[in-house]
């Protein structure tokens, strides 16, 4: 997170709120009381759980809660990574405005790695085939005057793994 | 694709995000859809089964739940199956693609720490024998708000 703390000395959440986390990851258990059956296993009252998930949501550590969609199962196969190469003073501008498109689905400011990789903001466009996805593209360029900005289009061609992340040790193998 | 019928598309439709945070949320769900909760938990089951859903639940902010950074390598083709294999089974990696470009192995490392983070990079990078490409984000510019299904494009197609 800040890159300051070792494993050793590391601030660890209480055990509870941690094991509540983990066990988020894997999803809410499809009963009629979920949040219920999560408390019994991390060790809370069911409105413990609701309020660490309730100020989670409010903090932003979770961006949202509901339905996780795997799009690929869907028909939603084109799966495009746009990546762009623009001047450190337009990056922000641009990806805010890159992120309003409702074609979108991430957009995010990285890192470069000149030589090798001189690409510095990264957007996602899904679509049902290449060439639809594509032609959004086309349109988004145009409207944000983008025709020089140096840019590629990386399809995915498999995806081996798709998933959540996990972060917390304990469901670390 | 899988046969998905009305409910199953109203329910991906209204609840990528905002599912109630209530002691009964499938019922409060299903209250809304005018349906029962065993139907919605049903479904959601089904949907879950079918690999439509990768799960229901929260999906955390990336830069603020750990340690994480996309990562890519550029492995011979004949060889990206098996770098992929090994990029799957190495701890704390997600959304493991293949992409058309030279560096053609897309992965995200994910971990506690900034730490546990180059060190399991570390070990991927000599198990591998590539080096890999390391992109920690800077700043997100997007709020997920989950992706409107194109249902129509998906029948047409």
């Amino acid at each position: 997170m800040n890159g300051l703390t070792s494993t050793a000395t590391a601030p660890r959440m209480s055990a509870s709120p941690q094991r509540l986390r983990s066990l988020l990851e894997a999803g809410l258990p499809l009963t009629e009381r979920p949040w219920r059956t999560l408390a019994g296993q991390c060790g809370m009252s069911e409105d413990e759980v609701l309020a660490w998930v309730e100020r989670w949501q409010r903090e932003g550590l979770i961006k949202r809660l509901g339905l996780v969609v795997r799009h690929h199962a869907l028909g939603i196969r084109a799966n495009a990574m746009v990546v762009w190469d623009l001047p450190d003073t337009a990056v922000a501008e641009v990806g805010r405005r890159l992120a309003a498109e409702p074609a979108v689905t991430l957009c995010y400011r990285r890192r470069r790695c000149p030589p090798a990789w001189p690409y510095n903001l990264f957007c996602m466009i899904h679509g049902t085939r290449r060439e639809r996805v594509l032609t959004v593209l086309d349109a988004i360029v145009e409207r944000h005057g983008l025709q020089d900005v140096p840019h590629r289009v990386l399809f995915s061609l498999k995806a081996y793994k798709q998933c959540g992340g996990r972060y917390t040790r304990e469901t670390q193998p | 694709m899988a046969e998905l019928d009305a409910l199953d598309r109203r329910l991906i439709d209204t609840y990528q995000r905002g599912l109630p945070l209530c002691e009964r949320p499938f019922a409060a769900m299903a209250e809304r859809l005018g349906v029962s909760e065993a139907q919605v938990i049903e479904r959601l089951q089904l949907l879950q089964q079918s690999q439509v859903l990768s799960r229901v639940g929260p999906v955390f902010d990336h830069a603020r739940a750990g340690a994480s950074l996309l990562a890519a390598v550029a492995v011979p083709e004949a060889e990206r199956d098996e770098m992929a294999a090994a990029i799957n089974r190495s701890p704390g990696v997600n959304h493991n693609y293949a992409r058309e470009h030279d560096y053609n192995l897309w992965f995200v490392m994910t971990a506690a720490d900034e730490n546990q983070l180059e060190a399991r990079l570390e070990a991927l990078e000599e198990e591998l024998g590539w080096p890999l490409l390391r992109l920690p984000m800077i700043e997100g510019y997007h709020i997920d708000l989950g992706f409107p299904i194109p249902w129509n494009e998906l029948e047409a197609s």
